[in-house]
């Protein structure tokens, strides 16, 4: 077990707590720079798409995990980042301009939503952004001379400075430090003023207002920047499509998205990479069942969104915390072994109103 | 005019009129109680102040500004922090987290800034934690810090809402019954850390407590309210022996 002496404030400030984190992430790092060269194209591909789902599960954490706000619209988002960037590559924008635009517009939209969301909470505020998915999906099919409706739009191959970034390996490079910016730039949101708003905002909006937070400016930033990082995901996306149509933007996504946070683990962004390891590779185990099940069962048609709802319920009563939350719990065990108690994380019996009439 | 005043003030819950024409003024440095019976209007009264509720009738003033129209952040942002009978703690982050919330009315800091973590917003998450610091030394919540307050005994997530409606740096603070669910040994001690935030902080203190004993000890002066109406103010002991308190709590 570790214990971490703590001198200076600054110990707490930082990212780095101690140089046990250092260590570990930097060979993480080290990893992910290096393996690429031993893997084939597909596992290529696949790690790209986990990189481009993370920093939409950024996103979406951010809003759900930290601001306690549900959207069931984020593919929305991932469309509208999607299919801007597209449209301005078409129009000869350079690769990364037309990247942070459309980030930048989708973050905007964002914002808007946000604004009559603000009024609303659970179960209205999910209604609410699917209905707005669905608009974007309406505006998708019928505004054909801009994302050219049924037929869907080509993707631009990224090019920077004349290169091709389109093979697989500049592919993945590229989502990958794309990614650890956007985690960079999420946790240094997640310790300063802004962040703290939300998680307060999430946890008792009647004593975040008494404490001088102003609850509309938060909740639309979250909105706002949810957005932002949704849409720059969306635009790496498009790359991975290469042609974009309606289809590929549905409420199947936006609850492929939310799978991922809830999965992983909601206030967690740990629980954020976890998670989008799960709805990327998840698929591909279940084709491997399909190949091994007896032919009853795998020729069961929308056998793939039945078993990810499963494990969405699963989750959701079993392991509410996600897999960062099982994870916390294994390495508990070990540490404190054989002294864990299996009771640690129980929550304590709560003070309910009735209990206390005075 | 005086630090804290109520003019008036009246709300109305459909047929509920729980709080009536009710004025009260209350002085820079004291210790002002107001009790009552269940259901008198006491947390109405603070929730009419901290503009959680908008009166129906009449006006709140602070330092002589009108605040009756003002939005619940703006009043934390004048220096008006509270407490409540329920506890509402951010649940699911840590006591220091708890406590830095309350710092945000002291950001300079903008969104760029903190995303990019500059020097600015380091320094300023530096002075947090040194004023933050004080305040849980000053109600010996060392070694809670870093607990979530999911994982605290009731007793101590009633000192941490205090610790963290201090770290506003308030000048009025308003505690709702503060004593509720504490053992006497605990109440005692509430009792010195009022005095302390009293007189070394220099802060105003109005509570709504049931606790006669312990309002006797702390309080300079005493509100009395029944039915949501004035009933009679003054000395603690002149208020506890006055007929018409002991008529509204015998019903
Ligand atoms: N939001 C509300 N909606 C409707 N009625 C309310 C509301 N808030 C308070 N009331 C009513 O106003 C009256 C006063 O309530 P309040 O909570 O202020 O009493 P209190 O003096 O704090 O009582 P206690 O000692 O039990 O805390 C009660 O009759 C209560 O039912
Ligand atoms: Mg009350």
């Amino acid at each position: 077990m570790r214990f971490i002496r703590k001198t200076r404030y600054m110990q707490d400030i930082n990212l780095i707590k101690h140089s046990g984190h250092l260590f570990w992430y930097s060979l993480l790092l080290i990893a992910l720079f290096i393996s690429p060269f031993g893997m084939d194209r597909f596992l290529l591909g696949e790690f790209s798409l986990v990189f481009v789902y993370a920093i939409a599960g950024l996103g979406l954490m951010l809003l759900v995990g930290y601001t306690g706000l549900v959207s069931l619209g984020h593919a929305a988002f991932l469309a509208i980042g999607a299919y801007t960037h597209a449209y301005l590559l078409h129009q000869g924008i350079p690769f990364f301009v037309s990247l942070t635009v459309a980030s930048f517009f989708s973050g905007i939209l964002g914002g808007l939503i946000g604004i009559p969301a603000l009024r609303m909470m659970g179960i209205y505020l999910a209604v609410a952004t699917l209905a707005f998915s669905i608009i974007v999906e309406q505006v998708l099919v019928h505004w054909v001379s801009v994302t050219g409706g049924f037929q869907g739009m080509s993707v631009p191959k990224p090019i920077v400075g004349g290169h091709d970034l389109s093979s697989p390996y500049a592919f993945y490079f590229l989502c990958l430090v794309i990614l650890v910016i956007c985690i960079f730039l999420t946790m240094n949101l997640l310790r300063s003023p802004a962040g703290r708003a939300m998680t307060a905002v999430r946890d008792s909006e009647t004593s975040a207002e008494s404490m001088g937070i102003d609850l509309a400016k938060t909740k639309t930033l979250a909105f706002a920047l949810s957005a932002a990082l949704t849409g720059l995901a969306g635009a790496l996306f498009a790359h991975r499509l290469t042609y974009l149509a309606p289809d590929a933007f549905t409420i199947i996504t936006s609850i492929q998205l939310l799978l991922m946070v809830v999965v992983g683990g909601l206030g967690s962004l740990h629980g954020v990479i976890y998670g989008a390891f799960f709805i990327g590779f998840f698929p591909q185990v279940i084709a491997i069942f399909r190949d091994f099940a007896p032919p009853g069962i795998a020729q069961i048609p929308g056998l793939e969104p039945a078993i990810f709802g499963l494990v969405l319920i699963f989750f959701l009563i079993y392991e509410p915390l996600g897999i960062y939350g099982r994870w916390i719990k294994i390495r508990l065990y070990f540490e404190e072994f054989p002294l864990y108690r299996k009771a640690t994380y129980k929550r304590q019996k709560s003070f309910l109103r009735t209990e206390r009439l005075h | 005019m005086s630090f804290l005043a109520a003019q008036d003030i009246s709300i109305h819950f459909g047929g509920v009129k729980a709080v009536q024409d009710l004025s009260f003024s209350v002085e820079q440095g004291e210790v002002f109680s107001i009790v009552g019976p269940n259901g008198a209007g006491k947390t109405t009264i603070f929730n009419l102040i901290s503009r959680i509720y908008d009166t129906t009738k009449g006006s709140i003033y602070f330092k002589g500004q009108d605040i009756t129209r003002l939005a619940t952040n703006q009043v934390a942002q004048l220096g008006i922090a509270r407490t409540f009978q329920n506890i509402e703690l951010f649940e699911n982050e840590t006591v220091l987290n708890n406590l830095l919330i309350g710092c945000h009315v002291h950001r300079q800091t903008n969104l760029f800034e903190e995303i990019f973590f500059l020097s600015r917003v380091r320094q300023q998450e530096l002075q947090f934690r040194h004023s933050v610091e004080d305040i849980i030394d000053l109600l010996d919540l060392q070694s809670y810090r870093h607990q979530l307050i999911s994982n605290l005994p009731y007793g101590v997530r009633k000192m941490v809402e205090i610790a963290r409606a201090l770290s506003i740096k308030p000048s009025l603070l308003l505690l709702d019954e503060p004593s509720s669910g504490l053992n006497p040994e605990e109440t005692e001690d509430l009792s010195f850390w009022l005095e302390d935030i009293n007189e070394e902080l220099g802060i105003t203190i109005i509570m709504v407590e049931h606790d006669m004993k312990l309002v006797a000890q702390s309080s300079d002066r005493v509100l009395a309210v029944a039915d949501g109406q004035f009933i009679t103010m003054g000395k603690p002991s002149e208020v506890q022996s006055h007929p018409d308190v002991l008529r509204a709590y015998l019903g």
